[in-house]
């Protein structure tokens, strides 16, 4: 295939991916949108192999159908509940490619530039590595304190900003001992360092950042990732990599602004981290008694309801409890009553994270809301429940200025009727915030494993 | 037990102590009831209506007094104006009376009450907690008096309340001021307000700006911190500076508003004077003030009780029985009132009361127990308002204030200045080809941006998962590699190829799978 046929077809698939992602603007396209994006990617796989450079075949068909295999069979196996951590995965897999096409694209010795254009090729392989390394590890963290195997709060290191600092100073004169050194054919050990340095990077910045605020960094290691592509594409002279690098790279940082906005936390100050855990000592006493509630008396209450609202949390996804609402929402809207869904931009781990098990559980998507859309119906609401879900529904965050949650919007379920809250017990959110809502005149607490209650509920309402 | 209601004597007096309604209550509570011919005539509720809900109706004064064992009132016992009869006379021995009494203001009728041993309870001295609310007949007549009062003034104020255009020109809003925000004025402010007016409220105590705010009214601040709250949600005295600042405020307010009603009361004082003989002057022609502390003596300097007089072109009412200008209404609340006092008192509902003055309402009630004056009562445990906040330690609210070492404008222009440097420094060393490229991405990065802030947020996680797998285009970047001379090359290449087709296989298949999900 010839260089003009093979950049045509590259353009295909950049117009491809960028029709992809406008395709998930609605859900009636979105299915359509991820079909052009495969379209997409196999016309530019095709070409790139079909071109005069590429004749390896055997272990290139070899990889595609390994990782092909690995990928599909991950794909089946994934619970919904479980998105966010194969999400992280897979963002490390793109920042190891990263890391292992640019030492490729360094030791390959038909590179045949000179002066200036050379000096910058070498900036972008050591960039390409060094963004690379970062997603690497940074997504291999986020991947363990998602799934649990690492622990959820912050680790902070004294002294880690000037440490982060450091970090940097480092890496910037070891790109400079790079450059000098590759000019002489050298400079393997340099990018091997720096390598190390990267890889270090990223595991102490998503270690320092706490569970709470795991929506920001799975979305900005989602950007990393795409800049990974992008320096990737700069250093092989490739538009269609630089483009799609940068279609997923702005993806994921505007995603990150919509979560922090959420929050109302600045990025830098996500980024820093530490959020999370030494304000346990420091919030606000919530005093009062709480109100428990029997299953009973919850069915009692929603036969009562005329409007109801649900507003899950990250709880539901704990408790698998996504498929018992929906029953309850089908039963509920059997007998009239007008269920909705509010949905809070950073309930779950990860942007979405609730609309999708919602989905997942068949729950039509017309009657779900976003906070935005929803917020002012409260008064309206004869019942609230709410699933596993804490810091999304404290009024601290709007009435105490000293709650370090404060000023993050959140659903205002408390201006309704009744609120019911499901939870395990009086344990504190992953904010380590105490919440006022629980003790509330019209809040009564529904203690217990979240399905567990549900089902015992359902089972009355159908009795 | 054998209650006994009897007709008002107070000259203007048109309530009376319970209605027919109230009376079928009260006999499924097992009390016999007997009431006084034409009681509740003035209120417009006939002597058949008590016979059809079961009370004996008796045209003998004394006979009634004398045959019952519990008399319930609304006005304190008083002298007969025609026959000079006393109703404590009346009052049998040991007899019991639940009624307004005002024991602070009434020394004399309490001591003859307790020679008579009689066990009294005021319907004044309610604890102003949540659970006696349901008795609270002070309650329940500030809100008659703060409706009514707003209807007295509609009536003396020529002009409408509420704004229109009309095909004879434009009519502006009455302006009015309602100073005292408590049941009274809240009431007012409510009334006010549905007629139409532009409404202003003001108190000494901040707590009530959100109650006042919350009935769509203008809540008016000084620049002055004191909190007025006193105990049991009533107001206090306030210092001198601030009372200072306050009739400032009036002075001013006075020349803009067309009606004033005054609430202000401070229990067991006379009436704060807030409207002075100036503002009143200051006032334009036609312009009302209803003055709700007539009786003690009134908020404005020229009140009469009881009367209404015009001066200086404005009218000024100081009726000081507004709710018995609204008998039915009132005599319905006060009556269900009782009721509810009655039920507190019978818990076993047999008809008999038992005074027990270790429950915090009915002793806080009770004034006068078997002869032995129990007044006061211990201040209450609970205040109808919130404790204030205690101090917050120092700590949570010690956030150094951070001081920015650059000015504001500097700061906002740094980082352009930032980026059009590194954009120079790029443009002026890198060759053509580089820069070509550089289009490409920042061109993708606009994009990028269109297109993403158009994803609906509940396609946020799909749209990671797709973004994830488009990520894995950094396949091209191997497969474009992996052919160049050298094994270590194959080998970091094929690597590259398998971890990305990972990506690209699981991302899509992943996405699919979500999306069929979602289903209307």
């Amino acid at each position: 295939m010839s260089q003009g046929l093979v950049t045509m077809s590259y353009i295909a698939a950049t117009i491809l991916f960028i029709l992809s992602l406008s395709g998930l603007s609605h859900q009636e396209t979105a299915r359509r949108g991820n079909l052009y994006g495969m379209l997409g990617m196999a016309i530019a796989i095709v070409a790139t192999i079909m071109s005069d450079a590429v004749n390896s075949y055997v272990v290139i068909i070899l990889a595609l159908l390994i990782g092909g295999a690995i990928g599909s069979q991950a794909a089946k196996m994934v619970e919904m509940t479980q998105m966010p951590e194969l999400v992280a995965i897979m963002h490390s897999l793109v920042g190891m490619a990263a890391v292992l096409v640019g030492y490729a694209n360094f030791i390959d010795p038909a590179a045949t530039l000179t002066g200036v254009e050379k000096s910058i090729h070498e900036v972008e392989i050591y960039l390409g590595i060094l963004i690379g390394a970062v997603t690497f590890s940074g997504s291999v963290i986020a991947f363990g304190k998602l799934s649990g195997r690492i622990s959820g709060s912050p680790v902070l290191l004294p002294g880690r900003h000037w440490l982060n600092l450091g970090l940097l100073v480092a890496s910037i004169w070891l790109c400079l001992q790079f450059l000098e050194s590759a000019e002489t054919g050298g400079g393997t050990w340099a990018l091997i360092l720096m390598t190390i340095i990267a890889l270090a990077f990223g595991v102490h910045m998503v270690m320092a950042i706490g569970g709470a605020d795991m929506p920001v960094v799975v979305s900005m290691l989602n950007s990393y990732s795409g800049w990974a592509a992008a320096a990737t594409g700069f250093m092989l002279s490739n538009d269609l990599l630089i483009v799609t690098g940068a279609l997923v790279g702005s993806s994921g940082a505007i995603l990150s602004y919509i979560m922090c906005r959420a929050m109302n936390r600045h990025f830098l100050s996500v980024i820093a981290g530490g959020f999370g855990t030494e304000s346990g000592g420091e919030a606000a006493v919530v005093e009062g008694e709480v109100s428990p509630i029997e299953p009973t008396e919850t069915a009692n209450l929603l036969l009562d309801a005329r409007n109801i609202m649900i507003i899950p949390g990250y709880g539901m996804a704990v408790a698998q409890a996504q498929h018992t609402v929906n029953e309850l929402t089908k039963l509920l809207r059997d007998k009239g009553k007008n269920v909705r869904f509010a949905i809070h931009p950073v309930a779950g781990r990860m942007p979405g994270h609730m609309n999708v098990l919602l989905a997942e559980a068949k729950v039509p998507y017309d009657i779900v809301y976003e906070m935005d859309e929803i917020n002012d119906d409260f008064p309206n609401v004869d019942v609230s429940i709410v699933i596993g879900a804490n810091d999304i529904v404290n009024p601290s965050a709007l009435d105490d200025p000293n709650s370090p949650i404060a000023g993050m919007p959140v659903i205002e379920c408390w201006k309704g009727g009744t609120t019911i809250v499901l939870k395990r017990s009086m344990a504190s959110g992953y904010a380590g915030v105490g919440n006022p809502l629980f003790v509330m005149d019209n809040t009564r607490m529904l203690f217990g494993d979240a399905n567990d209650s549900l089902q015992e509920v359902l089972k009355i309402l159908k009795s | 037990m054998k209650i006994g209601i009897p007709k008002e004597i107070h000259p203007g007096e048109k309530r009376v102590a319970i209605t027919p309604n109230v009376t079928e209550q009260l006999k499924k509570l097992g009390f016999s009831v007997s009431i006084e011919k034409g009681a509740g005539k003035d209120a417009n509720f006939s002597d058949e209506e008590y016979q059809e809900a079961g009370a004996e109706i008796i045209s003998d004064t004394k006979k009634l007094w004398s045959t019952t064992d519990l008399i319930l009132k609304v006005r304190p016992p008083e002298k007969h104006p025609a026959s000079g009869v006393e109703e404590t006379e009346l009052l049998p021995e040991k007899g019991n009376l639940i009624s307004f009494i005002w024991p602070a203001q009434n020394k004399e009728l309490m001591d003859t009450l307790a020679k008579k041993k009689a066990t009294v309870l005021a319907m004044d001295c309610i604890p102003r907690i949540s659970r006696a609310q349901k008795c609270d007949a002070l309650s329940s007549m500030a809100n008659i008096a703060g409706y009514r009062a707003v209807i007295e003034a509609a009536e003396h104020f020529g002009r409408f309340f509420t704004g229109q255009i009309t095909a004879a020109g434009k009519i502006p809003p009455a302006k009015v001021l309602v100073i005292g925000a408590g049941v009274a004025g809240l009431a007012a402010i409510g009334t006010a307000k549905s007629l139409g007016a532009i409404v202003r409220a003001f108190d000494t105590r901040p707590e009530v700006k959100e109650q006042v705010e919350s009935m769509d009214a203008e809540f008016l601040m000084l620049d002055f911190e004191e909190d007025g709250s006193g105990t049991g949600g009533y107001a206090k005295t306030m210092s001198k500076e601030f009372i200072e600042a306050e009739m400032a405020l009036f002075a001013r307010q006075a020349m803009d508003v067309d009606i004033i009603i005054t609430t202000a009361l401070i229990p067991g004082k006379p009436a704060p004077e807030l409207i002075t003989k100036g503002m009143v002057e200051s006032m334009k022609p036609g312009s009302v003030i209803v003055d709700l502390a007539a009786e003690q003596g009134g908020n404005c300097k020229l009140t009469r009780a009881d009367k209404v007089i015009t001066k200086f072109g404005v009218t000024i009412i100081g009726y000081t029985d507004l709710p018995s200008r609204m008998a039915a209404q009132s005599s319905q609340l006060y009556g269900t009132n009782l009721r509810h006092l009655l039920a507190e008192l019978c818990p076993e509902k047999n008809g008999e009361i038992v005074v027990n003055m270790d429950d915090e309402m009915i002793r806080g009630a009770t004034v006068i127990k078997e002869g032995e004056i129990t007044w006061p009562p211990p201040p209450p445990k609970l205040s109808a308002a919130p404790a204030p906040q205690a101090e917050r330690p120092a700590a949570v609210e010690e956030k150094p204030e951070q001081k920015s070492l650059l000015p504001e404008p500097v700061k906002q222009f740094l980082p352009l200045a930032i980026v059009g440097a590194l954009l120079y420094a790029v443009g002026s060393t890198a060759p053509p080809s580089f820069m070509s490229h550089f289009t490409v991405f920042v061109l993708a990065c606009f994009i990028g941006y269109q297109v993403i802030w158009n994803v609906a947020p509940s396609l946020h996680t799909p749209l990671m998962s797709v973004t994830n797998a488009i990520s894995g285009i950094i396949v091209i970047g191997a497969l474009v590699q992996i052919s160049s001379p050298g094994i270590l090359i194959t080998i970091l290449s094929g690597l590259a190829i398998l971890i990305a087709s990972i990506n690209i296989v699981g991302g899509f298949l992943v996405t699919r799978r979500m999306l069929e999900m979602f289903r209307k």
